[in-house]
């Protein structure tokens, strides 16, 4: 027997997102966006990340909140996706021997 | 955003070409994020299906990657769906600013053209537009190159990291965190980002603590979104 909730899930997920997408021109077509709304939606993806990583980097324990912030260090230095993360689990899996 | 563009826009092959050509140095940078994209999905317990479908329907990379951290047995489906939408919700920003020129083709060729819309052909689009281009069809083309290379790398992906056993004795678990913190720091935009990603921090771990499930997440996010809404001016 297989599940269909996790496609279905996946449908509606696309809905959505081509919702987003489309919404843009259609919304403009009729009418201006106001400059507080942009605010708004300019500000969700950042914080939505902020959100996912902070109770992940600072509520699980040394190892873990050292090894965010030299992750951080790393691409804020480098852009470069592969090497922080390289870091990032380097940082996790030899603080966590130490600690 | 009703400004005044030049009164035609073209949707030929021209524009297609152009589109996919000036997207290929770019797919490069994309091909790695599908990489670790499937190595992750593959981590979170996503099945080769799941994998396709997600990144062929949704093809959205940063929701896509917020859905592998709610990606638990059972499945919550609201959650993901209402991720999807609020991760997403900056394309409304992305569709209105190119209005001027998409508002000239027909609804199909708009509409249609506007699945393939992500951060990467949005920017080359608004370029060859700011450039003095009218190529209507430049974001299909730049957006089809980018879809075939996000779908065979996140499968790509899924394949390699399969054959890594027990990923946290090598602190792989942590992949995830670092992915994002990464991911975040591509979204950094100036010292106006520091309160509104302080006060999404600090309501997350808060509700983390209170609140059951991933929920969290949406709190902060709104808290963020609402931060940058009060301090606008």
């Amino acid at each position: 027997m297989t599940d269909a909730t996790p496609m279905l899930t996946i449908a509606g997920m696309a809905a959505v997102t081509y919702l987003t997408r489309a919404a843009g021109l259609f919304i403009t077509n009729r009418v201006r966006i106001t400059p507080r709304t942009e605010a708004f939606l300019s500000a969700i993806p950042g914080a939505v990340l902020v959100s996912i990583i902070a109770p992940a980097a600072f509520t699980q324990g040394p190892a873990e909140a050292g090894a965010a912030l030299g992750t951080l260090a790393v691409v804020a230095r480098t852009k470069n996706l592969p090497l922080s993360m390289a870091v990032g689990i380097a940082l996790v899996w030899a603080l966590r021997q130490i600690l | 955003m009703h400004t005044s563009a030049s009164p035609t826009v073209t949707f030929d092959a021209q524009g297609l070409r152009a589109g996919a050509m000036k997207t290929l140095p770019v797919a490069m940078g994309v091909a790695v994020y599908g990489l670790v994209y499937g190595m992750l999905a593959g981590q979170a317990g996503m099945t080769p299906g799941e994998v396709t479908a997600m990144s062929a329907l949704v093809f959205a990379g940063a929701s896509q990657f917020v859905a592998l951290d709610l990606w638990l047995d059972p499945l919550p489906v609201g959650p993901l769906i209402i991720m999807a939408l609020i991760v997403n919700l900056r394309h409304v920003l992305m569709g209105a600013a190119i209005q001027p020129w998409f508002s000239r083709l027909s609804p199909l060729k708009a509409y249609g053209s506007l699945f393939f819309m992500v951060d990467e052909s949005w920017a080359l689009t608004i370029k060859d537009f700011a450039d003095g281009q009218r190529r209507g069809a430049f974001m299909l083309g730049s957006g089809l190159v980018l879809f075939a290379t996000w779908l065979a790398a996140s499968l790509g992906g899924l394949l390699a990291g399969a054959m890594v056993p027990d990923p946290a004795r090598f602190g792989l678990d942590f992949a995830f965190t670092a992915a994002f913190i990464a991911l975040l720091a591509g979204l950094w935009r100036g010292k106006s980002d520091l309160p509104i990603w302080l006060a999404a921090g600090i309501v997350a771990v808060i509700c983390s603590q209170l609140l059951p499930g991933k929920w969290y997440i949406l709190a902060g996010g709104l808290a963020g979104g609402l931060t940058g809404a009060l301090r606008h001016d």
